[in-house]
């Protein structure tokens, strides 16, 4: 007995070492998956998945973003659901590791079970798990983080991105340095990874010419006295900071320490005013309050902002803060997450009261998802770039943003810059939004 | 091979009557080789059969612990043997991670023993550099600059992101079942199966090596190097041995887990990685390897089951977070005071008191 | 040249956090022959208490003292609870138990004061050109190091620990209360510890905001010689400049593969670092 067992093993053994002469990296294209299906989706549930890192060193800054979307799936959960079903937001830790991403990307859909993946936050995580999701047939839903590729409808068929991607916002930086800093000296200060090149592809194409100095920086060392003093020699006038709002801020003490003011044009991703006055709070002192070392940083985003107090949606947003009773501060990162599930609310909406996950995917491909951001969401067949331009604007102490240039489209290669008409619904036209 | 096994196993008895002492008398005589991959034969048939019964999910689970086994056992032997104490396993388990990842991306036609074989023996290398550059390293100061290469090392793929990707990484897919099977053996079952195969070959490799020669030296140097020195041992060439089989193991599970998962990025392989394998090893028990096997289960699934319970208390999301890393600071703190030698130190002395009733 | 300055100056003062830690590290190795690896969480607790306590009463100084009792007690707490009942075990559990505070203390911290990063202010102005809270930085390791020479030199007490940590036997002998000792010993070195996580955190805090700091700090004291002090102090500024150095020179991504090297080119010189007495090892 026992040694047939061992046997049967030693013949598998060796099958295995034989058949394991095929090359390592040929992988077969195994075909697509059944797409009308439905898992996660019962009487009165659907079950979503995403991953985030919720410990270790790069969870703070990122927090807020799941806690924002948990408090708007509540809300919608509170008014009655999607079609009647309350969505259950399954939330994993992958501590921005790779390999775990790996793990609780499987546990999501092969255990949880998760209808879609939303809202995966990271390049270096995500990228590790898009193959898996596509295979495995899970509608991957506006992926957290610019990098360009979640936009390969081709390859990712399921895989839709969400904010608008590094390269095309920094092309409207560039334009409008260009256009209203024309003899200013340039200087850049980026993440040493996707968010630098990315950046700096769009912006060479404006500012080439007037570019002095660039530097990067490593997210896990936040000594960037060196680079800031190189910049400050360097003479550069207008400092465009592709950064996480934890190096804006260091950026901003940096500069205030070696009496430096350049005018700091920042990335969305580095720019939440709320964030960065609350890691500022401790530095002002009496005759400079936080929000006044803010004063004046242009930004480019493409969501509305929380001071922007008359716009409906803020006011919306605010009101699901506090029923929802969240105990962490409101603050733009915040209202990415709550965007970001808003999205998907709707889509799941749109995919009909009895939805699998292809009538998700039609549904995402044939709708205008306009709003609640300031410029058009694309999502359609053959673009799944998510919004798809830029504002600029200027932070005032103390009172609203002041809109320097209105919202502009544009490509990721070297098209121009487009204006564009954009309908946006309000928070009370959409139905599961209404109590 | 396992043909020619029995053959030599069944000569010296051949009368024997089949009773119990009989079996264990022929176990005894059989030679070490054999008997380690008789062992791991039954390891392997154990593995396959439990993978038969679980889910894709828990196969990936069980294939994380085969290489995690490996990295513990070969630190193991490391520490346990030749007495030096490395906290940057890590950095092994990268060099082994990236020329997986190389290969599978540049050159997809490799066969993965291949791949594997091309792995160990450039994480063999890098340990014979990093053995010879500390052999005249002791106690803490090799530590401290384990320690430092298992921080230092990442920063080569930052350095070159044209080749290695930068702080994004490596992502790529790995072949699964062949295509005969495909449909009968789900991928993820295919390459924990590959996974374990290699590392229960490794294994063999390592329990044979410290059952030997080299084995009984490196033990001789740890308990006394002088005495060691003065019997005519090698101590710094034995020490350079120990590091490179170290290292070449390290590397083996970088290099496993790398075509497991598809991921070679340079976050993985951070300091936190190198001191949890050093944790597993003592939680485990040092001096066996079933106790690199239970420190890798730890590894595994105290996070697993620490999330469990944390949805399970409904707390708090800041206290639920931290729930699974508070949970394993406080279980190794408490294995290590109860059971200095850890859970393999426990479990045999229970047997004994067991079999002392 | 002024650049060249700036990046002396400024790794200096980074220089003074990687002495802090790396004395904290060498004075326990030196009492219990252990690594400390919970020193990273140890100061972490402090910096945090620090921050409740400069929030509750809008005073910095207060939280820094609180900070280092904090630090004190803790250091206290970890000898006699944790590390006591392996003492003369083996270094290895000795290690492992440190490991274990390390990880329960960043979870509790993580559970305390959420994961989100805090706002952490310096001891003085931060503005200028090697600033007041540079120069704070400095200076208060450097008084710290002559403090504990003065300790350690001069005082019964200094000669009591100096003889349960290296006689153990002998100094029971004579009446020394060999226990004790070592436990002072843990309780200042936490101290020191203490007071490197509070200059180190700024500008923010946040559960893991010291691990990269201990890790130079560790280097630092394999560099100067773990049974030196002054070579952790000298390891910790030479560290400090050199990295300024290389971040700007060289780029920030080699940062860390340089302390590796600086690591590598010491000990292959002198393989028990830049300070250590040379002594017949015990066999």
């Amino acid at each position: 007995m026992q040694s047939r067992k061992l046997t049967i093993a030693a013949a598998g053994a060796a099958t295995l070492l034989l058949t394991s002469c095929a090359g390592a990296g040929d992988v077969e294209d195994t075909g697509s998956s059944e797409l009308d299906v439905a898992p996660g989706v019962t009487e009165d549930t659907v079950v979503i998945g995403s991953h985030q890192p919720l410990t270790g060193p790069a969870a703070p800054g990122y927090l807020q973003i799941s806690i924002g979307a948990g408090a708007v799936y509540d809300y919608i959960n509170e008014n009655g659901g999607v079609h009647g079903r309350e969505i259950e937001y399954v939330v994993e830790d992958d501590g921005y590791d790779p390999t775990r991403t790996v793990e609780v990307t499987r546990d999501l859909v092969l255990r949880e079970e998760i209808f879609a993946m939303v809202g995966g936050l990271g390049t270096p995580t995500h990228s590790k798990v898009l193959d898996f999701l596509n295979e495995e047939g899970v509608p991957d839903l506006f992926v957290s983080s610019g990098a360009l590729m979640w936009n390969q409808p081709e390859e990712y068929p399921l895989t839709y991105g969400y904010q608008v991607d590094y390269t095309k916002e920094s092309k409207v930086q560039g334009a409008f340095i260009a256009e209203n800093f024309p003899d200013a000296k340039v200087g850049y200060l980026q993440q040493n990874d996707d968010v630098g090149t990315d950046s700096r592809a769009g912006l060479d194409q404006y500012l080439s010419d007037n570019v002095v100095s660039q530097q990067s920086y490593e997210s896990s060392s936040t000594n960037i006295s060196p680079q800031m003093a190189e910049l400050k020699d360097a003479g550069v006038e207008v400092l465009v900071c592709s950064c996480i709002p934890a190096f804006t801020a260091l950026a901003m003490l940096e500069a205030q320490a070696i009496d430096w003011q350049p005018q700091f044009v920042v990335s969305s991703i580095g720019a939440d005013t709320a964030t960065l006055m609350g890691l500022l709070k401790e530095f002002g002192g009496e005759n400079l309050p936080a929000d006044q070392m803010l004063d004046g940083m242009i930004s480019t985003g493409y969501l509305p902002q929380i001071t922007m107090s008359d716009d409906p949606w803020i006011t919306f947003y605010r009101k699901v803060h506090e029923e929802m009773g969240v105990e962490e501060p409101f603050t733009n990162t915040m209202l990415y997450g709550m965007v970001q599930a808003t999205q998907f609310a709707r889509a799941l909406e749109a995919a009909g009261p009895e939805p699998t996950r292809q009538s998700l995917l039609d549904a995402v491909n044939s709708n205008d998802f306009s709003g609640p951001g300031l410029v058009p969401f694309v999502a359609t067949e053959d673009d799944h770039a998510g919004y798809d331009g830029a504002f600029v604007s200027q932070f005032n102490a103390g009172g609203t943003p002041e809109i320097l240039q209105e919202p502009m489209v544009t490509d990721r290669g070297e098209g121009p810059l487009e204006s564009f008409d954009l309908e946006r619904p309000t928070p009370r036209e959409i139905d599961i939004l209404t109590e | 091979m396992a043909s020619s096994v029995k053959q030599r196993g069944a000569a010296p008895a051949p009368s024997a009557p089949p009773e119990r002492g009989g079996i264990a008398a022929r176990w005894a005589a059989m030679p070490l080789l054999a008997r380690h991959l008789l062992g791991a034969l039954a390891a392997f048939a154990a593995v396959v059969a439990l993978t038969s019964m679980t889910d894709s999910l828990t196969d990936l689970r069980i294939a994380s612990i085969g290489y995690y086994t490996l990295a513990v056992a070969g630190l193991g032997l490391l520490v346990g043997f030749s007495g030096q104490i490395s906290l940057g396993h890590g950095a092994f388990m990268f060099i082994g991670a990236y020329t997986t990842a190389l290969l599978v991306t540049n050159v997809p036609m490799v066969p993965l023993w291949l791949n594997l074989v091309i792995t160990v023996v450039a994480s063999c290398v890098a340990g014979v550099l990093v053995g010879a550059a500390s052999a005249r390293l002791h106690g803490p100061y090799l530590a401290g600059a384990t320690l430092t290469l298992a921080v230092g090392l990442p920063a080569v793929a930052l350095r070159f992101p044209e080749v290695l990707g930068g702080s994004n990484g490596l992502s790529f897919s790995t072949r699964g079942a062949p295509p005969a099977l495909a449909g009968v053996i789900p991928d993820t079952r295919w390459q924990a199966w590959a996974v374990w195969l290699a590392v229960l070959l490794a294994l063999v490799a390592l329990a044979t090596i410290s059952k030997g020669r080299l084995g009984r030296q490196m033990r001789a140097i740890r308990d006394d190097e002088s005495a060691a020195a003065l019997a005519g041992i090698k101590v710094g060439r034995t020490k350079v041995v120990a590091f490179v089989i170290s290292a070449g193991c390290g590397g083996l599970a970088g290099g496993l887990q790398a075509y497991l998962l598809g991921t070679a990025t340079p976050s993985s392989f951070s300091v936190v990685l190198s001191l949890s394998l050093l944790a597993a090893l003592i939680l485990g028990g040092m001096g066996s390897l079933w106790g690199a096997l239970w420190g890798a289960l730890a590894l595994v699934y105290f996070e697993v089951w620490g999330e469990t319970l944390a949805d399970a208390l409904e707390l708090e999301s800041k206290v639920s977070n931290n729930l699974p890393i508070v949970l394993y600071g406080v279980i190794l703190i408490a294995v290590v005071l109860a059971w200095p030698q850890g859970i393999q130190g426990a479990l045999s002395r229970l047997r004994r008191r067991w079999q002392r009733r | 040249m002024d650049h060249f300055i700036n990046l002396t100056l400024s790794g200096l003062a980074n220089g003074a956090i990687y002495a802090a830690l790396a004395l904290s590290l060498i004075i326990i190795y030196q009492a219990t022959r252990v690594v400390n690896f919970a020193q990273p969480a140890l100061a972490l607790i402090s910096a945090y208490v620090a921050y409740t306590v400069t929030g509750a009463t809008g005073s910095y100084w207060l939280g820094f003292g609180s900070a280092l009792v904090t630090g004190l007690v803790l250091g206290v707490l970890t000898e006699r609870l944790l590390i006591r009942p392996v003492h003369n075990k083996s270094p290895l559990s000795a290690i492992v138990i440190t490991l274990g505070v390390l990880l329960t203390l960043q979870g509790t911290a993580g559970m305390i004061w959420s994961n989100e990063p805090h706002s952490f202010g310096y001891a003085l102005d931060y503005r200028g050109m090697f600033s007041p809270a540079d120069a704070f930085a400095v200076g208060s390791v450097l008084l710290v190091a002559v403090l504990l020479l003065a300790l350690y030199r001069w005082t019964p007490l200094g000669l009591r620990m100096r003889a349960a940590a290296f006689r153990p036997e002998v100094a029971r002998m004579v009446g020394v209360r060999v226990g004790l000792m070592l436990t002072v010993g843990w309780g200042i070195a936490s101290l020191v510890g203490a007071l490197g996580g509070v200059l180190a955190a700024p500008p923010f805090l946040s559960p893991n905001v010291l691990d990269t700091a201990f890790v130079y700090g560790i280097t630092a004291a394999v560099v100067g010689g773990l049974d030196n002090p002054f070579g952790a102090i000298f390891g910790g500024f030479l560290l400090g400049v050199s990295l300024s150095y290389v971040s700007s020179y060289a780029g920030p991504e080699l940062v860390t593969l340089a302390a590796l090297v600086i690591l590598v080119l010491v000990l292959s010189v002198r393989p028990d670092g830049l300070f250590s007495r040379p002594q017949a090892r015990k066999v």
